[in-house]
């Protein structure tokens, strides 16, 4: 009974604000309308969002797999100095906030950005140069920095299982550069491409945060469509929350499917080391030009993060944004400081490392006890607890808003409105699901024979858990643990709904500064991007206090 | 070890603030619910707490638009005590969520009578201002253009690329433009609003969020970057672009007949509030003199006070349009949400 906790977590926090919703698209005052279906279909303005959504989606994988394919030949290949540092370096965008790499973007590319500053200053121009504030190619060049990272570690990986000798067979027949690519490695690598470009895809198809703050009001993804909406006609945006979500569920199954169907077939011949050091000046020259695309790409943003949060138009560094920061004066925007802003998202994310961590112990509890029963769909209940992650963080947020602003909904949830642990509760919704996948595996590998010894041995219950138990799946929990709190620190799409203003988290903070023209509200919200940063960064550094130990020697 | 107490320490952390917040404090302390433009001198409110023991916090929402959306949504529980800046545009979305108390200050009847709503206790005026088109003054003058008369003017292929406007759906001044389109062209067939929009479309309308990032972000006379020298905005605000030395504003309102529309701006008491009293006296405050001489220089708006004078930069750079166009509340009421989404519809494709 008590293990099912869970289960009524996610049935009253994630099923019934989707079923709000379900109900909003389809009933208008009890009867069957189809009204707001209607409009989305029959107006050009919808049907003109999907195929952005999905357009913009399918150049970003696409601009994201043609840069990351030859560099993961060269990760596969070649053996550098600096390989493990750049590497590090290329998976730490798959873990920053949206909003601050929209800021990291703004930051270089933008109107007030360090390209256009240096630009204005060498040429000697009066007006920023270039305009990419506000355009589509802003948009998919973050995409692209966002997902390089991913592309790259799918690919490389997959290719480091497979046999050179097809590939040595096919130069030693005289195959130029151009065929070796596109008749051999290609089609060796068609699985990790697949599967690379469906992840790709599903997370450009929701992007979000990215879009509203960098690009022009006529850019508008369904996500994007649905937010704008909230303000007019809430059964339309229902209906769009509804396209999206169904959408949305295809994609992540047509990405599951191809994934499990190919990427586990054997290689050919695997062999674990045989990455070398480059051979000729051609080789040379393709490495470092690969090893100095990935570095710009992706520190580029971070650098001039950075250096613009600490420098004026022209002048020398000076911390005055981040002296701004700890101010809060009759004209500013935010109600509190925005120092008071990190203080809230710390709050935050603990309560919800606490919540998730608790909930996501006892749903790894309950679904080792029904596997032991042997009931009948034994995946059903841990493909539910997923859904959320499935879910957009748009759609999640909407759904409470649509259960706030229904007549219908109990006295009780209504309450929740003005609580302190709102934020957290819909932040635990995408945050379990991690600590679960995160400590199943450790539970199930803990062999009943040790629980026997230990009772046998005359240990009781509660004893057994805190001795045996709990140390053996303390490397799960605190990965889990730390997963939880930098997703709750960086997670704007559901919060940006329910936000109360007088608590602002860092992201929405972030989000409401950038939106303001003025540079002194820019450079604020660039130094506390940095701030964040420096929090998710600090907090995934934390893992490394894994490396040396071996599982349950960390003590609690 | 240090892992148990630096667990501990997060845990207690994360706890105690939440308590020591939700006590609160002892004295009274207003909370004024409004959107990002407001702004007042703190010594004004200075002297508001000296005289009552009344502390008021301000708390910005966004624009107008989201700043009803969250009054509504959290209705039951209000973000503060009092509502300010629901606009006859908006009025009637926030009347129909019921999210007022009625209140009947004794100073409505020194305010100018044409701005009392028949029928209606629940919201009191507090200002007034005419969203109108602005031009920079110099851009003008040195391309030579003439200055547009009407609002078909702007579909001119002279004055294509030249024009910034809010979204309807989230800027109240970019709503009274487009009510200022309906009333204007009308939603029948033969040209109407949408007709004139998608016009305005064909000439290159740049089309921000809210008021902030068309006027400071781009208006060529509000930014340094900006790109754009007509922008709409309000009659009032001219006397902010004054140059000292010169005493000439550096930008003009177009008041010519049937391109303003009127807006009036309402403060409401949030249902729910547990300072019904000191709210009651705050909305006497600002019906008072000197809060109302305090509007034109801190929100570019008018007081809706007769008696109350106005400041001389605005005296002198300040137009009234003498004929905005007309539509009543009821209309509006009626047709809001379906011409926002028709525009929304149009114009962000």
């Amino acid at each position: 009974m008590f293990l099912r906790v869970p289960l009524f977590y996610w049935v009253v926090f994630f099923l019934y604000p989707l079923l709000a919703i379900v109900g909003l698209s389809f009933l208008s005052e009890g009867q069957l309308d189809f009204t707001a279906f209607q409009r989305i279909i029959s107006r050009a303005y919808y049907r003109e969002r999907l195929l952005f959504t999905f357009g913009q989606a399918a150049l970003s994988t696409l601009l994201t797999l043609l840069l990351a394919l030859p560099a993961a030949q060269v990760m596969a290949t070649y053996d550098f100095r600096g390989k493990t540092v750049l590497l590090a370096l290329a998976t730490l965008p798959f873990v920053l906030p949206t909003v601050v790499v929209a800021a990291a973007f703004k930051a270089l590319l933008g109107d007030l950005g360090l390209v256009n500053r240096w630009l204005m200053h060498v040429l000697p121009l009066t007006e920023h140069p270039l305009p990419f504030e506000r355009s589509l190619a802003l948009i998919l060049v973050t995409h692209v920095f966002y997902n390089y990272a991913i592309a790259l570690h799918i690919l490389s990986g997959y290719w480091r299982t497979q046999s050179m000798r097809v590939e040595e067979a096919a130069r030693s027949l005289g195959c130029s550069p151009w065929r070796l690519w596109l008749q051999v490695r290609l089609p060796l690598l068609r699985p990790a491409l697949f599967s690379a470009a469906a992840l790709i895809f599903v997370f450009c198809f929701t992007s979000f945060g990215v879009v509203l703050l960098l690009g022009d009001v006529q850019h508008a993804t369904l996500e994007v469509a649905i937010y704008r909406q909230v303000n007019i006609d809430l059964p339309t945006a229902a209906a769009l929350s509804l396209t999206q979500s169904g959408l949305l569920f295809l994609l992540v199954w047509l990405h599951s499917r191809w994934s499990q169907a190919d990427l586990h077939t054997p290689a050919l011949q695997s062999s674990t080391s045989r990455t070398r050091p480059p051979q000729n000046t051609l080789e040379k020259i393709w490495l470092r030009t690969h090893v100095a695309i990935a570095t710009v790409l992706v520190g580029a943003p971070l650098l001039a993060l950075g250096w613009r949060s600490l420098s004026h138009a022209a002048g020398p560094l000076t911390p005055e944004h981040y002296i701004n920061l700890t101010q809060i004066h009759q004209g500013s925007l935010l109600f509190v400081s925005p120092l008071t802003t990190i203080a809230n998202s710390l709050r935050f994310a603990l309560i919800t490392t606490c919540f998730a961590v608790i909930l996501g112990t006892m749903a790894a509890y309950w679904l080792a006890q029904r596997r032991k029963k042997r009931r009948r769909f034994p995946h059903l209940q841990h493909a539910l607890f997923m859904m959320p992650l499935t879910t957009s963080a748009v759609t999640l947020g909407f759904g409470f808003t649509v259960v706030f602003a229904s007549a219908s909904t109990p006295e009780w949830f209504r309450a929740l409105r003005g609580s302190v642990i709102l934020i957290p509760i819909l932040h635990t919704l995408v945050a379990f699901p991690f600590v679960l996948r995160c400590v199943y595996p450790a539970l199930k590998a803990i062999a009943p024979s040790l629980r026997e010894a230990a009772a046998t041995l005359g240990a009781a219950p509660a004893q057994r858990w805190f001795r045996l138990e709990l140390p053996l799946l303390s490397h799960g929990l605190f990965i889990g643990a730390i997963f939880a709190f930098v997703l709750s620190l960086g997670e704007f799409g559901a919060s940006i709904f329910v936000i109360r203003p007088q608590q602002p988290t860092l992201p929405i903070a972030i989000f409401r500064l950038l939106s303001q023209p003025q540079p002194a509200n820019f450079g604020m919200a660039l130094a506390l991007s940095v701030i964040l940063l420096a929090i998710c960064a600090a907090a995934f550094a934390s893992l490394n206090l894994l490396r040396n130990s071996a599982p349950g020697e960390i003590r609690w | 070890m240090w892992y148990r107490n630096l667990i501990l320490f997060l845990i207690l952390f994360s706890l105690v603030p939440v308590a020591a917040q939700e006590d609160g404090d002892e004295t009274t302390t207003l909370t004024l619910l409004t959107h990002d433009s407001f702004d007042l001198p703190p010594a004004l409110l200075a002297e508001f707490a000296e005289e009552t023991g009344i502390e008021l916090r301000i708390l910005r929402a966004g624009d107008t638009g989201t700043l009803i959306t969250q009054a509504i949504l959290s209705a039951n529980d209000p973000l503060g005590d009092l509502l300010f800046g629901v606009d006859n545009t908006f009025l009637s979305r926030a009347l129909a969520a019921d999210l007022f108390l009625p209140y009947v200050s004794d100073r409505l009847a020194e305010i100018d009578p044409r701005f009392w709503l028949e029928d209606e206790e629940r919201v009191t005026p507090i200002d007034y201002g005419d969203v109108c088109l602005n031009y920079d003054r110099a851009y003008f003058a040195e391309h030579q253009l003439a200055i547009p008369e009407t609002l078909l003017d702007l579909t001119k292929a002279e004055y294509a690329g030249l024009l910034v406007v809010q979204n309807p759906a989230t800027s109240s001044p970019g709503l009274a433009f487009l009510l200022a389109t309906v009333a204007v062209f009308g939603v029948e067939s033969g040209y109407n609003y949408l007709d004139f929009w998608q016009d305005l479309a064909e000439n290159d309308v740049r089309i921000t969020e809210g008021w902030t990032a068309a006027y400071f972000g781009e208006f060529t006379a509000g930014s340094e970057t900006g790109t754009r020298p007509l922008v709409v905005s309000y009659a009032s605000s001219p006397p902010f672009t004054v140059d000292e030395e010169t005493g000439e504003a550096a930008t003009g309102s177009i008041v010519a007949p049937d391109t303003c529309f009127r807006q009036v701006e309402y403060v409401g008491i949030l249902r729910g509030t547990e300072n019904e009293v000191q709210a009651q006296r705050f909305v006497d405050f600002m019906l008072s003199r000197a809060f109302q001489e305090a509007l034109p220089d801190s929100m570019y708006v008018f007081p809706v006070h007769p008696g109350a004078a106005l400041p001389a930069a605005f005296s002198e750079h300040a137009q009234i349009p003498a004929e905005p166009v007309v539509i009543s509340a009821a209309e509006i009421a009626a047709g809001r949400q379906e011409w926002t989404q028709a525009w929304l519809e149009l114009m962000l494709r």
